[in-house]
């Protein structure tokens, strides 16, 4: 069996985060170089601060300043640095305990070296020069040898920060099935192939892992004709991100003859208001040359300009 | 082997809005939480178990994000689940919660469910293709619009009513202070000059994207009978599944929807939905829906679900009022909805739904769906017990 | 209260990359079969499904639908699903048993790990304004608790060593696991740290695998299967999910689940510990007797599907009841950062 295909995924976005008065609070002081925790119902100082009584589960109502310096109550080493993490040099993760805090922070520390990290070591933040409201305007904290002296809050932003914006970026490689691989490769080389479910008897295309309802995988090819029936359809108006034709234009489910369901695909080649449910249409491919392993090589399906199938030929499928 | 009774203690919900820049995640949760605590008249404290549900994590950009609303949500110590069922996952919340005082577990169970969708775009998240796939032609809510075409088919329905659902349910939110949208002034004649989106859908006729969040507080028998406010039984609940696409799948009346439906009835001794439920708040996201529920749920003969709608019976007041709340039509905090749907009925058969209130409303139908009209779930809750 | 027992149980063979998809089937579809054919069950004998995965390791949203055409769902079931361990689908399934809806359920869990980079998504399941925003490793974070564990003298590098090296003699005999064989704890401590002071044995590799569970009721149960193990705790916590403010050297969600469901009386305990040092303070927290044989399966150093690994655990505890070798056993599954949140399932022969 040949290997199946994959290819990359990338998830991408830059979320949007509002914020809340408590954390609104709380970026906006790192800001201006302050760090605050919540004092708790039982007289504990949360840091970061919860939004949430941790005993009361009242809405947290007072926050104290603390640090700036702190203790480090336990760390380990990040010897490869990975992409979004606070540097792009070996560091250390710690939780940091910061004074006047009774619960710890986690963040990184820039120590240079894993010998130069411990239990017990004190720290203080090293700041943003360009902060924005973040819990990256502390970019890491550093190790801090004796007293630190108080350091003068900074003026901060005009406003108050109630939002951050955090990017998620990840990377996957992402496998089709064997079924799917069979069916992306005769499509390099033009063939449709559906796959017929040996409890069943129904052929698929595309095809799935399993027949949905038996739970089987479907096993048996079958070569399909580039020809079918539109069953139901749409007439797409409204723009949206990736669209590929400009609206107005059709989607359609068609089913192939031979196929027992139907899969979307675009309807060109003539007005939109001339596509009725029954229509009879064949692919229209991309030159061969442009062919890979993908349904894009059928660039849409055309009227045939035979007589529309009876409605009774596919009511079944609606 | 028994189910035991449970009750719906109470009720409470957010301000839904496209965006909720006033709170965080925590904070939208707990919005919903802290009213449907006061709506019982119990603290967090009081709550035995936990259930959270949303739909993807991708909405957020959050990994399970019970772990992060554990401590908002009272849940330290205590047990939490967090069930996802795509769009039906605010009904599936509700079903778990109440199984889990129904098998005689807890006493009294915290359903939370809910959906920031500002945080990213829903529409981007529910476009993401992964390689191989076909590209997205029609965008999310075209994958809908062929169906209605199939059932306008099937049933000969004429062209208005969706545009006649659309201005009920709007209408309806106006008298609602949660809903997102409220349009009082909306007409037929404005619902059909807004832009058609994926004909036959008209702009109108579909759901926002919202942030918001349900919160329902269900309780044991001991609980309901000693609550001081009217509570809601819950009589009986159900849950079906079928694939999303396989051959032969009926898209307009989906099996899955209709076995849900008889189950329910069955359980709760219904014979004539129509006649025996006084109010339905059901998953209507585009408006045609609201016909081809009413067929699926058995409140009408298939092909004739349109005809309640069109005689005016589904409005406040009619044989078979339908989301007198406005319903997703109006509020569509996706991993919110379903727990809405089943709040409202509640709220009805408790007397609590204000200006939207049917009057006299003493058994009330909650009802959800999601993926491709692939996962059903619904209760049914009766201001007494049998 | 009902009786529920588990019947069956299958693995998918626990592998560093499946040849299959994200959405399970391939891994799924074999083991349905064994279950069905261990119990004799057919799929329409199943009353209630319910599983366990999560979007963010197959990279897109909704990827738990596809699962569902392993079920072969038409005509409709009834089913559900968490964006949890399997594990928690298991209690899904038990607490649908016990409402008297389905006297047979179905609970399974799967992941393909190897699709995404692993390590750097869970950086996803922290406060997402206050620490995802840094990415922090896993790994680091699991280190974290190790350190604390290590400077309070609470456990050593040698005991922890020493997991490891159990774990890979006990995954001998499990022909599912990914890694075992035989190790000294000299040898390993002879090896560098990776995130000190945590060494590569120290932590679970990285998994593809899937599980599935069968639980009946009553007589049903007997009916199955000659052995059933019989449920008679099933309990599960949330600890708060700020790193910082609890002590992360204990773990009171798995002593509050343990003692609720009594698991200081096991003779096997499956722990479902990613990292050596997690099974050690597991051990402490469920007050496990010290007679108690810890994951003879090898547990989830030797093999960690995500999102199947706790319920994977469930069902060997189960198979030493359903095959003899034990009268009483435990399967414990945890989920989130740092043994956040953890769930125990004692079960035991009759």
């Amino acid at each position: 069996m040949t290997t199946p295909l994959s290819a990359p995924l990338e998830i991408s976005f830059d979320y949007t985060r509002s914020l809340g008065p408590v954390l609104s609070k709380f970026m906006t002081a790192l800001a201006e170089r302050r760090i605050l925790g919540s004092l708790a119902s039982d007289g504990r100082v949360c840091v970061p601060p919860a939004e949430f009584d941790p005993v009361s589960f009242a809405p947290t109502q007072e926050l104290v300043q603390v640090g700036p310096s702190g203790t480090v109550l336990t760390w380990s080493w990040q010897p490869e640095p990975r992409e979004g993490q606070p540097l792009d040099r070996p560091f250390g993760w710690a939780l940091i305990k910061l004074d006047g805090a009774d619960t710890a922070m986690l963040h990184a520390v820039d120590s240079g070296s894993a010998s130069r990290m411990s239990t017990g070591m004190r720290v203080r933040p090293r700041w943003s020069e360009s902060p924005s409201g973040r819990i990256t305007d502390i970019i890491c904290f550093e190790p801090a040898a004796g007293e630190v002296e108080a350091q003068p809050a900074a003026a901060g932003k005009a406003s108050a920060t109630t939002m951050i914006t955090t990017p998620v970026r990840l990377h996957y490689q992402h496998s089709a099935s064997a079924e799917e691989s069979r069916y992306l490769l005769a499509l390099r080389q033009g063939k449709i192939i559906g796959q017929r479910c040996p409890a069943c008897g129904k052929v698929y295309v595309p095809p799935r892992g399993a027949c949905p309802v038996d739970g089987v995988p479907t096993t048996t090819d079958v070569e399909l004709p580039d020809r079918g029936t539109v069953t139901t359809f749409c007439v797409v108006n409204v723009p949206f991100q990736g669209q590929r034709v400009e609206p107005p234009y059709v989607a359609a489910a068609i089913l192939l003859d031979g196929a027992d369901i139907a899969f979307q695909h675009l309807i060109l080649g003539c007005e939109p208001s001339a596509v009725r449910m029954g229509m009879r249409v064949r692919a229209v491919w991309k030159p061969p040359e442009q062919w890979g392993t993908t349904s894009e090589n059928i660039d849409h399906f055309e009227p045939t300009g035979e007589p529309d199938a009876p409605y009774d030929s596919y009511a079944h499928q609606l | 082997m028994s189910s035991q009774r449970a009750a719906v203690l109470g009720t409470g919900q957010t301000h839904h809005r496209s965006k909720r820049p006033d709170v965080s995640i925590a904070g939208l949760c707990r919005e919903a939480v802290d009213r449907a605590l006061a709506d019982a008249g119990v603290e967090l404290a009081d709550m035995d178990a936990v259930v959270v549900g949303k739909a993807p994590d991708l909405f957020e950009g959050v990994m399970m994000p019970e772990l992060y609303l554990a401590d908002a949500l009272g849940a330290v110590g205590k047990p939490l689940l967090r069930v996802h069922t795509a769009g039906s996952v605010g009904g599936a919340t509700g079903v778990v919660a109440a199984s889990l005082v129904q098998a005689g577990l807890h006493r009294r169970v915290l359903a939370v469910a809910f959906e920031k969708q500002s945080e990213s775009n829903a529409m981007w998240a529910l476009s993401i293709m992964p390689p191989f796939s076909m590209p997205l032609l029609a965008g999310a809510g075209g994958y809908f619009a062929p169906h209605v075409r199939s059932y306008i088919r099937r049933s000969g329905a004429p062209a208005h009513i969706g545009a006649m659902v659309a201005v009920k349910d709007r209408r309806n939110g106006a008298r609602n202070p949660y809903a997102h949208l409220q349009q009082p002034g909306i007409t037929l004649e404005s619902v059909q000059a807004s832009p058609m989106l994926w004909d036959p859908v008209r702009y109108d006729e579909t759901c926002p994207s919202s942030d918001g969040a349900c919160a329902v507080v269900i309780g044991d028998q001991a609980a309901a009978e000693a609550s001081p406010h009217p509570v809601a039984w819950i009589r009986a609940t159900s849950m079906r599944t079928e694939p999303t696409m396989f051959a032969g799948k009926d898209n307009v009346n989906p099996r899955a929807g209709a076995d849900a439906a008889a189950a329910l009835w069955s359980r709760a001794g219904i014979s004539r939905p129509v006649d025996q439920i006084d109010v339905a708040e059901i998953y209507v996201p585009f408006s045609w829906f609201e016909p081809m529920w009413l067929e699926n749920l058995g409140f009408a003969a298939p092909g004739d679900g349109w005809k309640l709608t069109e005689a005016g019976e589904t409005e406040i007041g009619g044989l078979i009022p339908v989301n007198p709340s406005g319903g997703v039509l109006c509020s569509n905090p996706i991993g919110a909805s379903g727990l809405l749907r089943f709040a409202e009925a509640a709220m009805q058969v408790m007397g609590k739904a204000g200006e939207h209130q049917v009057a006299g409303a003493r058994t009330a139908l909650g009802h959800a769906y999601g993926g491709g009209s692939q996962y059903f779930s619904m209760w049914l809750v009766a201001d007494c017990p049998d | 209260m009902t009786d529920v027992a588990v019947v069956g149980f299958a693995e998918a063979p626990n592998v560093r990359r499946t040849g299959g998809t994200t959405n399970g089937v391939e891994m799924l579809v074999p083991i349905f079969r064994q279950v069905l054919d261990q119990t004799g069950l057919t799929r329409a004998d199943i009353g209630f499904w319910c599983s366990g995965s999560s979007d963010y390791l197959a990279g897109r949203a909704f990827s738990f639908v596809s699962a569902v055409d392993a079920i072969g769902a038409f005509p409709p079931v009834m089913e559900s699903h968490v964006e949890m361990d399997g594990a928690w689908a298991l209690y899904e399934a038990w607490v649908k048993v016990l409402t008297g809806e389905a006297d047979v359920a179905l609970a399974y869990g799967f992941g393909k790990s190897s699709a995404g980079d692993l390590r750097r998504v869970l950086a996803l399941q922290l406060d997402p304004y206050l620490l995802a925003p840094l990415w922090p490793d896993s790994v680091a974070i699991a280190a974290l608790q190790a350190r604390l564990g290590l400077d309070k003298g609470i456990w050593t590098e040698r005991g922890m060593a020493e997991v490891a090296v159990r774990s890979r003699a006990a995954a001998r005999s499990n022909p599912n696991a990914q890694l075992s064989g035989t190790v000294t704890a000299d040898e390993l401590l002879a090896r560098p740290v990776i995130a000190d002071p945590l060494r590569a044995h120290d932590c679970a590799p990285i998994t593809d695998g899937a599980a599935v569970v069968v639980i009946a009721a009553g007589d049903r149960a007997r009916e199955l299967c000659r052995r059933p193990a019989w449920i008679t705790g099933f309990e599960h916590r949330i600890d708060s999910g700020a790193l910082g403010a609890r002590d992360l050297t204990a773990a009171p969600s798995a002593a509050a689940a343990g003692a609720a469901a009594r698991a200081a009386t096991v003779d096997i305990a499956e722990l479902h510990a990613p990292f050596t040092h997690q099974e050690l303070l597991l051990r402490d927290a469920l007050e496990l007797p010290d007679s108690a044989r810890i994951s003879p399966s090898g547990g989830a150093l030797a093999g960690n599907p995500m999102f199947a690994a706790g319920l994977a655990r469930i069902g060997h505890a189960a198979r030493q009841i359903m095959t003899a070798s034990a009268g009483r056993a435990l399967g414990h599954a945890t989920s989130g950062p740092a043994l956040q949140q953890n769930l125990v399932c004692v079960l035991e022969a009759r």
